[in-house]
């Protein structure tokens, strides 16, 4: 009873993630992207912590809790600040296409299912779920960090991706801590340099579009 | 014991002290010990040691373990780096960039100690790799002058290919489960045509680290770019590691069922090495790259005499198999004594006067007298003149192949006469090769004023050279001793079958296989050669005159001879080229004349062609240019192409996957 109870929690949060990566996907101003990934670390961190408990896997629950602090509150605040500091947080990003990105989007959660659920036929089907959506937000991720113009948006789609990352470990009974610990500081670290860049790159185009930095590019040699 | 030792060396590695002289003397302190050590596991053939560390791959460990052919390999790893680093006590003063070369020079020594005790495949590898890129490091000491950076550059690309090869080669060995451990291969087996393919990849990897012939190309920039005592040591040393390679892959690990043609191939690789080596070594001026050619040339003697194994162990003919190993163990001994001994000489000379170009050098004799003596007896060694010791192993390789009528094969019978024929011809060459180096730089009269100005070298080096040079003559009158030590390494690799013990031969006469055939007496050689010396030179000063004179050279009639009048380097080799050069290297002379009333110099032009660079290399590298500059624009794209290239590449794998299923 309480299998199949802990099964379809654990679904619906892993599920809830997926959900959460079509909203990035289609959300095209920068505050509110910002916001949709702190909904998407939240979501995380209520899916690593119901694996904690029905795992009985103690160390899962400081992985939920760095989550927390730092992607649930430290990097949305940060990104909001740094956006604020460039004064592009009413921009509205120019996104072609949402519904085709949509159907890519749709198209990926089938690869990355029909993929992962023969693989691990063998496998945990707790486990096995997870990793299907686990690859589903990854590759979603990739996807938003491919169409989008904007340094930002390319910061929140890595984020993304890693939050995914996250997901896959902590469904697969879990990874050594002191890994889960390391990877937190890489990626806040990767944040702090992102950001540094994201002021250096403003200072010397006048833009954070990736766009208009393709323009400075030296001529392609032959 | 072992463990301290090499964690002596990690120190000494590790270390990075100002003065040059503690790096050498530790150096040397810990190579000695290691020689102790292996002497005295070789000497009392005691059972195999071994060690187990938890370094490296964790499920694996490091596994480190001195058997006999190991123990054979430490002596002559740590004799030469012994000797190098005695040498580099006084060498190393003239030492331009002594930070490029202190750190490295402990780390490589290490490196060739540590492939010598690995016992599994992922630490052989990673001391393999360490081995090459600290010796690199040493190519690339003097890195700006242009024409080193491409030797080291060149040097990297094939010791990355090679150690690719023997990366493939463990691979099959070790099999799908994995069995990386040197004594779980040695307990499976292997199909005849991954075995095939394991010796391919052997003859690949060992090979272009040894200098095999089509892979021998680095090994002539590479090895006189460094240091001499440097040279020395790759020359010497690091191609017989490479060696060790080659034997304990094929002999050791791969096992019993050996096919005939194995033998075979190998065989008319080193043939061709041999006579290939030395007809570049005739070609050239320069004198450490003379030498490093030589170094191909004894590398392809070597491997004729694995070959020869190899043939006779896959016809059970276990005790002439002995015979062809104990030939080619003696001469990775040999070499590894007068190839060091003439790497030091030709360091020793570079130092006094800054040259390496023959032709700029010449009457060495009389300012440097002592180097002169060495450098004569490594020559006449490696010319394998008796009674040194480069003829004693040279004899035993064509005993072997006198056995070979025997071989059932016709193939082989055919083969193997060709062989020796080659290997005669690449001795008579190498003599030739060595009059010309001797002769033009030590006699006749100095070729510049840097030369005239030459002194003697320090004691250090002098003790260096002439260690090696008695080595050279000790194991040349006594090789029974020499093929008593290697009886246990032969009898590990050739299924308990060696020699008989020769240390009961009455006179000490090296009797190989049964009395009727040959046999040899050192001892009698030298003292022939000595008795009659004497007495030749007794009667001369005797019956003609015993005073000392000095006249004046006959100038054939030119008066006020300039030293450009004298035989030069590249006349002494004219013959030869003519003769081998014309077809193998495509040699064109053409004498240009200047028209009548002109006042220019008439200039002799020679061309040659290096006919494997030309045909084998050059194709590869414009094929991997032009590819290249194909995809160069793949450089210049923005950062969004390259996520889409990455993104598409997963999707496309992942829906491989779904599809292949």
């Amino acid at each position: 009873m309480l299998h199949g109870l802990a099964f379809d929690v654990a679904h619906l949060l892993a599920g809830g993630m997926v959900i959460a990566s079509f909203l990035l996907l289609y959300q095209d101003r920068l505050s509110a992207l910002i916001n949709v990934f702190a909904l998407h670390s939240l979501v995380l961190v209520l899916a690593v912590a119901w694996q904690a408990f029905i795992q009985e896997a103690h160390h899962l629950y400081v992985t939920a809790g760095i989550a927390l602090v730092f992607k649930v509150l430290i990097i949305p605040t940060a990104l909001h600040r740094i956006i604020r500091r460039l004064g592009i947080h009413r921009t509205l990003e120019v996104v072609g296409g949402v519904g085709l990105n949509m159907l890519a989007g749709a198209a990926l959660v089938a690869l990355a299912i029909l993929v992962m659920l023969p693989v691990t036929a063998t496998a945990d089907p707790l486990a096995r779920e997870d990793l299907a959506f686990a690859l589903a937000v990854v590759l979603l991720g990739l996807l938003l960090m491919v169409i989008r113009h904007n340094a930002v948006s390319l910061v929140i789609g890595f984020m993304s991706l890693e939050n995914g990352l996250v997901l896959a470990a902590a469904g697969a009974r879990g990874m050594p801590l002191a890994v889960e610990i390391s990877i937190a500081f890489s990626v806040l670290i990767a944040l702090i340099v992102i950001g540094i860049f994201l002021f250096r790159i403003r200072e010397r185009f006048d833009s954070v579009d990736m766009q208009a930095m393709d323009a400075f590019r030296e001529k392609r040699r032959r | 014991m072992l463990l301290l030792a090499v964690g002596a060396y990690v120190i000494a590695a590790a270390r990075r002290p100002d003065g040059g002289r503690q790096v050498y003397g530790i150096a040397l302190f810990v190579c000695i010990v290691l020689l102790g050590l292996a002497l005295g596991h070789l000497l009392t053939g005691r059972a195999p040691a071994t060690l187990t560390l938890p370094l490296g791959l964790p499920w694996l460990g490091a596994h480190f373990r001195l058997d006999a052919l190991a123990a054979f390999f430490l002596i002559v790893v740590n004799l030469g780096g012994a000797v190098a680093s005695l040498f580099a006590l006084g060498y190393g003063q003239h030492e331009r960039a002594p930070e490029r070369v202190l750190p490295f020079f402990p780390a490589f020594l290490a490196g060739m100690n540590l492939v010598l005790l690995a016992d599994n495949a992922f630490t052989f590898l990673f001391a393999w790799e360490f081995m090459s890129l600290s010796s690199w490091a040493l190519v690339m000491a003097h890195h700006q002058e242009p024409a080193n950076a491409r030797a080291g550059y060149l040097y990297l690309v094939m010791a990355c290919f090679g150690t690719l090869a023997l990366l493939l080669a463990f691979g099959l060995l070790a099999g799908p489960d994995g069995g990386y451990d040197f004594a779980a291969i040695r307990a499976g087996t292997v199909s005849p045509g991954f075995a095939a393919l394991v010796l391919a990849l052997a003859l690949l990897g060992a090979g272009s680290k040894a200098g095999l012939v089509p892979l021998h190309v680095w090994l002539p920039l590479a090895h006189p770019a460094a240091p001499s005592h440097v040279s020395a040591l790759m020359s010497g040393v690091m191609t017989k590691v490479a060696v060790y390679g080659f034997i304990r892959i094929v002999f050791d690990l791969l096992g019993e069922p050996v096919l005939w043609w194995w033998g075979g191939l190998v065989l008319a690789l080193g043939g061709i090495t041999a006579v290939l080596g030395v007809l570049y070594a005739l070609m050239q001026h320069d004198l450490k790259r003379l030498l490093a050619y030589h170094t191909v040339e004894n590398i392809g003697i070597i491997f004729i005499g694995l070959g020869l194994a190899l043939a006779f162990q896959a016809n059970q003919m276990y005790a002439s198999a002995a015979l062809a190993l104990t030939a080619a163990l003696f001469h990775v001994f040999n070499h590894s004594l007068f190839k060091s001994l003439l790497f030091l000489g030709a360091g020793a000379v570079l130092t006094a006067t800054g040259e390496r170009d023959m032709e700029r050098l010449g009457g060495l004799i009389h300012s440097m007298p002592w180097t002169a003596l060495a450098f004569l007896i490594g020559s006449a060694a490696i010319s394998a003149l008796p009674p040194l010791n480069g003829f004693v192993s040279e004899w035993l390789t064509f005993q072997a192949i006198l056995i070979s009528p025997e071989l059932p094969q016709w193939l082989l019978k055919f083969l193997v006469p060709a062989v020796g024929a080659l290997l005669a011809l690449s001795a008579a060459l190498a003599a030739a090769c060595f009059v010309k180096a001797f002769g033009i730089t030590f006699l006749g009269r100095p070729r510049s004023p840097a030369v005239a100005q030459a002194r003697e070298t320090d004691r250090y080096s002098l003790v260096a050279m002439f260690v090696l040079a008695s080595l050279c003559l000790l194991a040349g009158i006594l090789p029974g001793l020499v093929v008593d030590g290697l009886a246990p390494v032969v009898g590990l690799l050739n299924g308990g079958a060696r020699l008989i013990p020769q240390h009961h031969q009455p006179w000490l006469t090296l009797v190989p296989v049964v009395d009727v055939k040959s046999t040899y007496n050192g001892l009698l050689v030298l003292l022939f050669m000595a008795l009659s010396g004497f007495a030749a030179a007794f009667l001369i000063h005797r019956l003609a005159s015993a005073a000392v004179r000095r006249g004046p050279a006959w100038d054939c009639g030119f008066p006020d001879a300039n030293p450009a009048f004298q035989y030069t380097a590249g006349s002494f080799a004219q013959p030869i080229r003519r003769v081998f050069g014309s077809v193998v290297f495509q040699a064109r002379e053409r004498v240009k004349m200047p028209p009548p009333g002109d006042l220019q110099p008439a200039r002799l032009e020679v061309k040659l062609h290096d006919p494997i660079w030309e045909r084998g290399y050059a194709p590869i590298a414009h094929a991997v240019v032009a590819i290249s500059t194909r995809f160069n624009y793949l450089q210049y794209l923005t950062i969004r192409r390259y996520l889409s290239l990455v993104f598409g590449a997963l999707v496309l794998l992942l829906l491989g996957m779904v599809l292949w299923r």
